[in-house]
């Protein structure tokens, strides 16, 4: 009972703030630029203006013209791009597949590394490796994004020319339209610089987090008391004391998400990766309106979803965790 | 707590924090004095020259002793607009901090000494802002500047709106440190004590609680002074914080990256370095004083 009652709080929570960033959308596409001076040009008299203001409802009260963009919302349609002449949502989703696959290869690449290296240096504590790995970490949080793909680009794409260093090269259509980079050897080629750059500054901030939540979970009592019942220390370490450590990360993952969206649109920019992040600064650099409103809709949307379902994930995984609001 | 004199007997015992500070203040006068140092004043058009554009840096060849880093596009001495780039970051860098600082302080001294509902609502959307990250909540409102208003506009202020954008969205921070600190003092003895005199809930707050709360401040000022300064430069490198023509570290590198690919890096290689090297100072220096101001850490590393 208490789940279900959780489920539908959290639920309520995130319509909540799916409602807040729709207002803000809204009420910046109601005071940044004019509609009409899109659709007519500036030849149209301002009688014949004023009709068509009538007809299109720009002189309906603020909440009638709201209530009109969430209904329009929630059925897809969040309004028509002034530069691609097409639905604005089209747009990003077909930008969509690129940015996804960016962050999958780095997800991939930073938990490939970050949780080995993290028990690695919980366990070793002294050892010249852990020394090195910490000491390479705050150089890596202190290289900002940006700087890692410009090096790697100059490094790896102009100097020694190995690796591509822009676009996402030949890319294969799935049948539902799903263009991946995944199935191409030219594609996966050009992944490897873009998705490096992007897990470098979760790398190191998860290896610190993972060690540090490794090394206090070999000092509790259960793990104590797993050793003394004369379990081998491979299954006390990783079953035991492991399992602990994966609360925080999977928590810290998910406040992470805003972080790694953010990251998108540096990345882009460097490798001129054609995702939703590149498209929203060219759409600022535009001002296409509709397309920026429909991109920060679409990203809280992503937001809103991922964060809900780390919620769910942490109340799973975590069989003490109290139930906020349940009774106790 | 620990004492100034036990402070510095600490500090001259660790290189790497001694190198730290030299490093951040050799940058920081730099920065300072980057009018009277600097061989060239970038923002003056009348020094500039563009037929003494992208030349390499002095010992390489087709370079020229007066520009020692070398020329970017528009001819002007890298040397120079790093010295004068720097300050640009640092000012908005701690601009941010002190903003956030002073709302943090505010928000989480009210959130801890009230509690209840008020301190719920707080630091709900504490969590929430926090988890948009700071960087795209810059990113989306300096977007909608932008396009608000047209390049002239958004060029003068520039500066006033990234230490605003960035000090607003780095308040969760500072809140729940002096939150959490202010819940550990709040029941002791001489908050109770001022309280029972009859002093009012504003005094209580700032003249007796906060004092004791200053500590962990400290320790976070240093490293969200670095992550102010790394997002400023991921801003305008996006092409959304600083314009051109009044370039911060990030708008350097933001000009000079197309130029990377046609071999003239130390454009964008220098001021890059520069600033790895002030974020890193300012890394290292935060995580020595939070080792040596937190003895249970410290305990807990060995």
């Amino acid at each position: 009972m208490h789940i279900i009652a959780f489920l539908i709080r959290r639920a309520i929570q995130a319509v909540i703030v799916m409602f807040v960033i729709s207002l803000i959308g809204f009420s910046i596409q109601d005071n940044l630029g004019d509609p009409l001076r899109e659709l007519v040009g500036q030849s149209v008299s301002e009688a014949e203006r004023q009709v068509l203001r009538d007809q299109l409802g720009l002189n309906d009260p603020f909440w009638v013209q709201y209530a009109r963009f969430l209904g329009n919302a929630v059925q897809g349609d969040l309004g028509t791009s002034y530069f691609f002449k097409r639905p604005a949502l089209d747009v990003i989703m077909a930008k969509f597949p690129a940015t996804f696959e960016l962050v999958l290869g780095s997800v991939f690449i930073f938990l490939s590394l970050s949780i080995p290296a993290g028990i690695y240096c919980a366990i070793n504590r002294k050892s010249w490796l852990t020394q090195f790995i910490m000491s390479a970490s705050i150089l890596g949080i202190s290289v900002p994004v940006f700087l890692t793909a410009i090096l790697l680009v100059w490094l790896f794409g102009v100097e020694l020319q190995w690796l591509p260093a822009f676009g996402r090269g030949e890319t294969y259509t799935m049948p539902w339209g799903w263009e991946t980079g995944f199935l191409t050897w030219d594609g996966l080629l050009h992944l490897i610089l873009p998705c490096i750059s992007l897990s470098s500054i979760m790398l190191p901030l998860f290896i610190r987090l993972i060690r540090a939540e490794m090394m206090e979970a070999m000092g509790t009592d259960y793990v104590r008391f797993a050793r003394a019942k004369g379990l081998s220390t491979p299954r006390v370490r990783y079953v035991h004391a492991f399992r602990n450590t994966l609360l925080p990360v999977v928590t810290v993952g998910g406040l992470m998400i805003g972080t790694l969206i953010a990251y998108t649109i540096l990345t882009e920019t460097v490798f001129q990766w054609p995702g939703m992040g590149f498209l929203f600064l060219e759409a600022v650099n535009r001002v296409d309106t509709p397309l920026i409103i429909a991109y920060i809709i679409f990203v809280g949307f992503i937001f809103v979803v991922v964060n809900t379902i780390v919620d769910f994930v942490y109340t799973l995984i975590n069989p003490m965790v109290k139930l906020p609001g349940a009774k106790s | 707590m620990i004492t100034w004199r036990a402070l510095l007997k600490r500090f001259l015992s660790d290189p790497v924090a001694i190198c730290a500070a030299v490093v951040l203040l050799a940058l920081i006068l730099m920065a300072v004095l980057a009018p009277v140092l600097a061989p060239q004043n970038p923002y003056d058009l009348m020094q500039l020259d563009i037929m003494d554009s992208e030349m390499p840096p002095s010992w390489q060849p087709g370079g020229d002793p007066r520009f020692l880093l070398g020329t970017d596009t528009q001819g002007r001495g890298v040397l120079s607009t790093i010295m004068y780039g720097t300050g640009i970051s640092l000012l908005i860098g701690v601009g941010a901090v002190l903003l956030s600082g002073v709302l943090g302080i505010t928000l989480g001294l009210i959130a801890g000494y009230k509690g209840g509902g008020i301190d719920a609502f707080l630091m709900r959307l504490a969590d929430i802002q926090m988890s948009l990250s700071t960087l795209m909540i810059a990113i989306i409102a300096l977007a909608l500047f932008q396009a608000a208003f047209d390049a002239n506009v958004y060029a003068d202020y520039a500066i006033i709106m990234l230490i605003v954008i960035i000090g607003v969205a780095e308040w969760p921070k500072f809140a729940r440190t002096v939150r959490s600190s202010v819940l550990g003092e709040k029941n002791k003895e001489y908050v109770d004590a001022a309280r029972v005199i009859g002093l009012p809930a504003r005094k209580v707050m700032w003249g007796h609680i906060l004092p004791n709360t200053l500590t962990p401040v400290m320790v976070i000022s240093t490293i969200q002074v670095a992550e102010a300064i790394m997002t400023e430069a991921a801003l305008s490198f996006l092409g959304l914080g600083m314009p051109v023509d009044r370039p911060s570290l990030g708008s350097l590198i933001r000009s000079g990256f197309e130029f990377v690919f046609s071999g003239s890096t130390w454009i964008t290689f220098y001021p890059a370095l520069v600033l790895i090297a002030l974020i890193l100072a300012l890394n290292l220096l935060g995580d020595w004083l939070r080792d040596v101001m937190n003895p249970k850490l410290r305990r807990g590393d060995d």
